[in-house]
């Protein structure tokens, strides 16, 4: 086949590119230019799209022996990625950057550019993998369940999953840096990414205070009654108990948690622990990473954090929104978040929680 | 070359071994000379173009300074080599950077210059103009600028120029003109400054003051040598600019509403910058470069994403239009069938190109 490599700078994407060359592919190398402005250094595990990371992309391609080009989808991800977590907080949710990456840049936009230029498909170094079987191509967990991203995946369609290649899902971390090195590739031990890319500094709420201004308001209790006050509303996560700074003690000395975030009237609303509790949760907008989901319940798993556990649940379509039901009640869900169900190990489908009870 | 890599002398030294290098450097000065119709006295080896223009550029500017002139002038459609340390002046040393436009058809405003001068003809240090432009190949009015300068200095990055067309530094009268090997075919890190015998200008490298006191650091004799060498190597013009023709009618042919940049001017033989409507020009370059034919989108920033050329924007181009555009080269070893072979991809290109660009 004839392939676009995604190749960030890292080692994963390099070790990814390399393999798929090994398979037989005809594969270019590409990076993308994520950020309008990019810094001339990373530091540390934080950041990406600096140059030094499309220099370190180029070296690799060119140890590795393959074409490489820059694409610049700095637009494309402003508009796509940093924008929609931007309105997504300013909305009172909580957004997974990631995934809105994976849904409209790399499997979007870069796909779809890939195709029209007579390309089949777009290889990254993601740890995930593929099986052909008669559900057709389906997406499923990675062999290093630590690594595991199928999470931020399950935003693709049927039709994306065909043009995705994951060499490196049968792989373990540290086998893939030992590869690496056998390889040649300087990239060998340079660290992994964390945090969210655009955010360089890591300090999340600073830079969404710098964006969306920090108006005071007030925190109150279930009952409505104010015992404190906030910040900016959106630098609060569900189920946070740090750094309330409440003054006014529960009856009984117990902690408060944030249970509730209303943008609208600017309110952070705290309560109890076991207010955090839920069992229901409703998501809009479903992708279906293979066969629909009906209106038959299913037994199956739910996973809601990109290294969470999977829990135990049923789950069906309604028609509109894909609601999940869970065996044991889980603390702090903040809406925005996708709820991505497993079968076994195989990505069914994902949706944005908007409701949970 | 290789012969001179071999000789152990530094051509600075005194002993047999330093004054074998010298010999043969200063006959390679004195070739490159002769080509550039200047004294061997006049050529300052440096190790790129990019460098020659610093120096003459800032070196310029200082003198100027001096008596208090603090304006420097450019062209719109300079190299990078001569916007970056125009800047820079403009931000270190406080300067005042006038851009000359300049027309549609690529060529400096001469009207617009001639003002300039007339009003504050005073108050200008230098004025640079690029000899032919390396995006589009069009030649500019170095005479003519020269006559309207009077007593300015006026320099020219002659670097895209140099063996492709006539280009005689005394008949030109600039006081200073920029080389580089490798566009001609020598090797890569060697240039020159060829500046007026006698003018003094203040160094950006100090330290042993090999080339006039202007330029210092051991002379590197094996590229400057293999720079005489380039030097001496034929380039059909005529040659090189049928081809560049045949191409053109080609693309006309094939690609209808494809058009030619700078094509009412008088241009260099080698160069041909076209536009191809609804497309990105990075993308072209992709498919181009897998049908194994290399193109060049105007300029890259510094994280490698290609811009909209300034030259083309300057030209009166959207930043759309410009982003369509590519520059094909042809040089002395160049053929027909390399022609007719880019002819036979680049339909199929521009329908992918226009696919992906949607």
């Amino acid at each position: 086949m004839k392939l676009i490599a995604a190749m960030s700078g890292g080692v994963d994407s390099a070790v990814a590119a390399a393999r798929a060359v090994e398979a037989g592919h005809e594969v270019i190398g590409v990076h993308l230019a994520l950020a309008a402005n990019p810094q001339k250094y990373r530091s540390g595990a934080r950041g990406c799209c600096t140059i030094e990371d499309s220099h370190d992309a180029r070296r690799a391609a060119d140890v590795i022996g393959i074409p490489f080009y820059i694409w610049d989808m700095a637009e494309e991800f402003h508009d796509g990625v940093v924008e929609d977590f931007l309105a997504e907080y300013a909305a009172g949710r909580t957004p997974n950057p990631c995934l809105r990456c994976n849904e409209k840049i790399k499997f979007a936009a870069v796909l779809d550019r890939a195709r029209a230029m007579g390309f089949d498909g777009v290889v990254t170094g993601h740890y995930a993998r593929t099986e052909i079987g008669e559900k057709g191509k389906t997406l499923h967990r990675a062999v290093d369940h630590s690594k595991d991203q199928s999470y931020v995946l399950s935003v693709l369609t049927i039709e994306q999953i065909q043009g995705a290649i994951f060499p490196l899902g049968d792989t373990t971390k540290v086998d893939i840096r030992i590869e690496a090195e056998k390889r040649g590739l300087a990239v060998a031990q340079k660290p992994d990414s964390h945090d969210i890319c655009f955010v360089p500094s890591g300090d999340n709420a600073g830079w969404l205070r710098d964006r969306l201004g920090s108006e005071v308001g007030p925190i109150v209790d279930q009952d409505g009654k104010k015992i404190g006050e906030h910040k900016g509303a959106y630098t609060y996560t569900i189920g946070q108990r740090k750094g309330l700074g409440l003054t006014v003690p529960t009856s009984d000395g117990s902690p408060r948690f944030v249970l509730k975030i209303e943008p609208v009237t600017n309110t952070v609303v705290v309560g109890a622990r076991e207010d955090l509790a839920i069992t229901t949760m409703r998501g809009e907008r479903p992708v279906w990473c293979g066969p629909a989901v009906t209106d038959q319940v299913e037994q199956g798993f739910v996973q809601i954090r990109a290294h969470g556990a999977a829990l135990p649940c049923t789950y069906y379509f309604d028609g509109t929104l894909l609601v999940a039901t869970l065996e044991e009640p889980l603390l702090g869900l903040a809406t925005g978040q996708a709820m991505v169900i497993y079968d076994g190990d195989r990505v069914v489908g994902s949706a944005t929680i908007s409701e949970t009870e | 070359m290789s012969d001179q890599l071999q000789q152990l002398g530094n051509p600075s030294s005194l002993h047999t071994h330093g004054r074998a290098t010298r010999k043969t450097l200063e006959d390679a000065r004195e070739a490159i000379a002769k080509k550039i119709d200047c004294l061997a006295s006049e050529v300052i080896f440096t190790a790129s173009g990019t460098e020659a223009n610093n120096i003459a550029l800032k070196g310029l500017f200082w003198n100027g300074k001096k008596t208090g002139k603090n304006v420097v002038v450019i062209s719109s459609i300079e190299h990078h080599a001569i916007l970056d340390p125009a800047h820079w002046i403009h931000t270190h040393e406080g300067a005042e950077v006038v851009q000359v436009p300049v027309t549609s058809d690529g060529v400096i405003d001469l009207d617009f210059l001639r003002t300039l001068v007339s009003d504050r003809g005073s108050e200008i240090a230098v004025i640079s103009i690029m000899h032919s432009n390396n995006e589009t190949g069009v030649l500019q009015p170095i005479q003519e600028i020269v006559a309207i300068a009077g007593d300015i200095p006026v320099h020219t990055d002659a670097v895209q120029s140099f063996t492709k067309t006539p280009l005689s530094y005394k008949k030109l009268g600039v006081t200073a003109l920029t080389l580089s090997a490798h566009k001609i075919g020598g090797p890569l890190g060697i240039g020159a400054l060829i500046l007026r015998r006698a003018f003094e200008i203040p160094a950006l490298l100090h330290g042993g003051g090999q080339e006039r006191e202007i330029r210092s650091g051991t002379l590197n004799a094996p590229s400057i040598v293999a720079f005489a060498t380039a030097v001496a190597d034929s380039y059909d013009s005529k040659r090189v600019s049928d081809l560049r023709d045949s191409f053109i009618a080609g693309v006309k042919r094939l690609i209808p509403d494809a058009y030619i940049n700078g094509e009412k001017s008088e241009r260099l033989p080698g160069i041909v910058n076209v536009t191809f409507p609804g497309t990105q020009s990075d993308t072209l370059l992709l498919l181009l470069d897998g049908a194994h034919v290399s193109a060049s989108t105007g300029s890259a920033c510094s994280a490698g994403v290609h811009e909209a050329s300034h030259v083309l924007l300057a030209m009166g181009h959207s930043e759309e239009t410009a982003q369509s555009s590519l520059r094909f080269s042809f040089g002395a070893t160049s053929t027909q069938s390399d022609v007719d072979f880019v002819l036979s991809v680049l339909p199929d290109v521009i329908i992918r190109g226009r696919a992906a660009n949607k």
